[in-house]
């Protein structure tokens, strides 16, 4: 494995993002859409959610371990770009750089959304509706929140598009272009599923 | 009434490979169908800046003058292309000519393009038929796939698709699309194709396929129309194949 060290860890990066973490994240959002259900019906789900057995473990291997490669993988891919969408201001070289750019303001909103929710938690916070709708009640984390959800979801749609090609499971142009088709559904749906849940908090 | 039609050119200049490139503007008189190397040509005749300054010739490179040797690649209004194609009456000027960065400049607009053909030594991209004894005929390939392999085998090594992409840098040891298409090249090959683990292998380690981020800009810039992107994505699914048949072990390994 010594000399293919390159390509073991892009692919594992590739995978990672979609299996567990977009999948996670997918969860994520679904678990978070019960707020515009009302105020208990989101307490019991998040409260079902933090009380899984082996919270820990799953925890640890499902979201903070992929999550860390991830981050720090893509954070070196991001900065060995050189990008030139000012000469060939291409359809995916935007989507190329925004992939990059998208990855790194996720990373920093997870960090900070990590901090005050998660960390919170195991420091004795309470985790509910409540908190959420204290943290978005300031204009300035509400916008935080809506660009970080965003700029995630771009970055799994447009992340699942690099996947099926990096793979080989999209070759042809034509099949390329539908699965461009197929994640920008994704993204669409899954945005109205994030939006509405914030908005459930103001 | 009779004014003198000119062209306008601003031209990025670099005295020896290691010295700080600069500007330098020109203005020539208009001829009809003219080229970008007709220009150059006119200013090595009459070595002029646009202040009226004597200068010393631009150094390029050229070849075949019809767009299938690759020698005489530069960006010209940003984008990389062949200069002999590039035609001063469809260009927006003033037109301007930089060297192709993304390779070691030689001088001026001359670049040395050698790192693509060592990566061509690399990956193995020829048929090995060498021998001491005649070996006969190969396996004939289908009429169908030779059109195909035709379109692969256009490339010129002009090295465009290695200046449009955005991860082949200073940063980065990616080879670039030219080279992973001519594996599939050759991979495709009847004969070739013998080898073809061998290729496989080779790009699947340092600066190989991995590399590759997807912006697509090198088959929006192949001057040949090359599929190239589909080439590398044929290639991603060889490679999964591949590392799933070595990490397994696999009946199939050899053929």
């Amino acid at each position: 494995m010594a000399d293919n060290r390159e390509f073991f860890y892009r692919r594992l990066h590739s995978l990672l993002g979609v299996i567990p973490i977009g999948l996670f994240m997918t969860q994520h959002l679904v678990v978070n859409h019960f707020a515009t259900k009302g105020e208990d019906e989101f307490n019991q789900a998040a409260d079902f959610m933090a009380n899984l057995p082996f919270v820990l473990i799953l925890e640890s291997l499902v979201i903070f371990l992929p999550l860390l490669f991830h981050a720090i993988y893509g954070l070196y891919i991001a900065f060995t770009a050189k990008n030139n969408i000012g000469t060939h201001g291409y359809f995916r070289n935007w989507m190329f750089m925004l992939q990059r750019v998208s990855g790194v303001v996720t990373l920093v909103f997870i960090a900070w959304h990590v901090w005050e929710t998660r960390v919170q938690a195991a420091l004795g916070a309470d985790v509910d509706f409540q908190m959420m709708e204290n943290i978005l009640n300031n204009p300035f984390m509400l916008v935080f929140y809506i660009v970080g959800v965003l700029s995630a979801i771009f970055h799994f749609s447009n992340g699942l598009w690099s996947f099926c090609v990096g793979w080989g499971i999209a070759v042809s142009p034509r099949s390329q272009q539908v699965v461009t088709y197929a994640t920008l559904i994704v993204f669409v749906v899954l945005s109205i599923i994030g939006l509405r849940a914030i908005f459930a908090f103001v | 009434m009779n004014e003198q039609k000119t062209v306008r050119f601003i031209v990025t200049r670099q005295d020896t490979a290691d010295s700080a490139p600069y500007n330098e503007e020109f203005e020539i008189p208009y001829r009809p169908n003219m080229n970008v190397i007709s220009a150059l040509m006119e200013i090595r005749r009459n070595p002029v800046n646009k202040k009226g300054e004597k200068t010393t010739p631009i150094t390029w490179d050229m070849n075949c003058l019809e767009e299938v040797c690759g020698a005489c690649s530069m960006n010209i209004n940003g984008k990389p292309r062949q200069s002999c194609t590039a035609l001063v009456d469809q260009l927006e000027q003033p037109i301007r000519l930089a060297p192709m960065n993304t390779f070691p400049v030689t001088r001026d607009l001359q670049v040395d393009r050698s790192r693509m053909f060592d990566t061509l030594k690399r990956v193995k991209a020829w048929v090995p038929i060498d021998g001491t004894y005649d070996l006969g005929p190969g396996p004939r390939m289908p009429e169908r796939k030779r059109q195909w392999a035709y379109e692969l085998s256009k490339c010129m090594t002009c090295g465009v698709c290695l200046e449009a992409c955005p991860n082949v840098n200073s940063k980065s040891n990616f080879i670039g699309a030219q080279p992973l298409s001519q594996v599939r090249l050759f991979n495709a090959h009847p004969t070739g194709a013998m080898n073809r683990d061998e290729r496989l292998e080779t790009i699947m380690s340092e600066g190989g396929l991995e590399g590759c981020g997807n912006s697509q800009n090198c088959v929006q810039s192949c001057p040949k129309g090359i599929p190239l992107t589909t080439s590398i994505a044929a290639l991603n699914r060889e490679a999964t194949v591949h590392s799933f048949r070595r990490f397994f072990g696999s009946d199939h390994a050899v053929d």
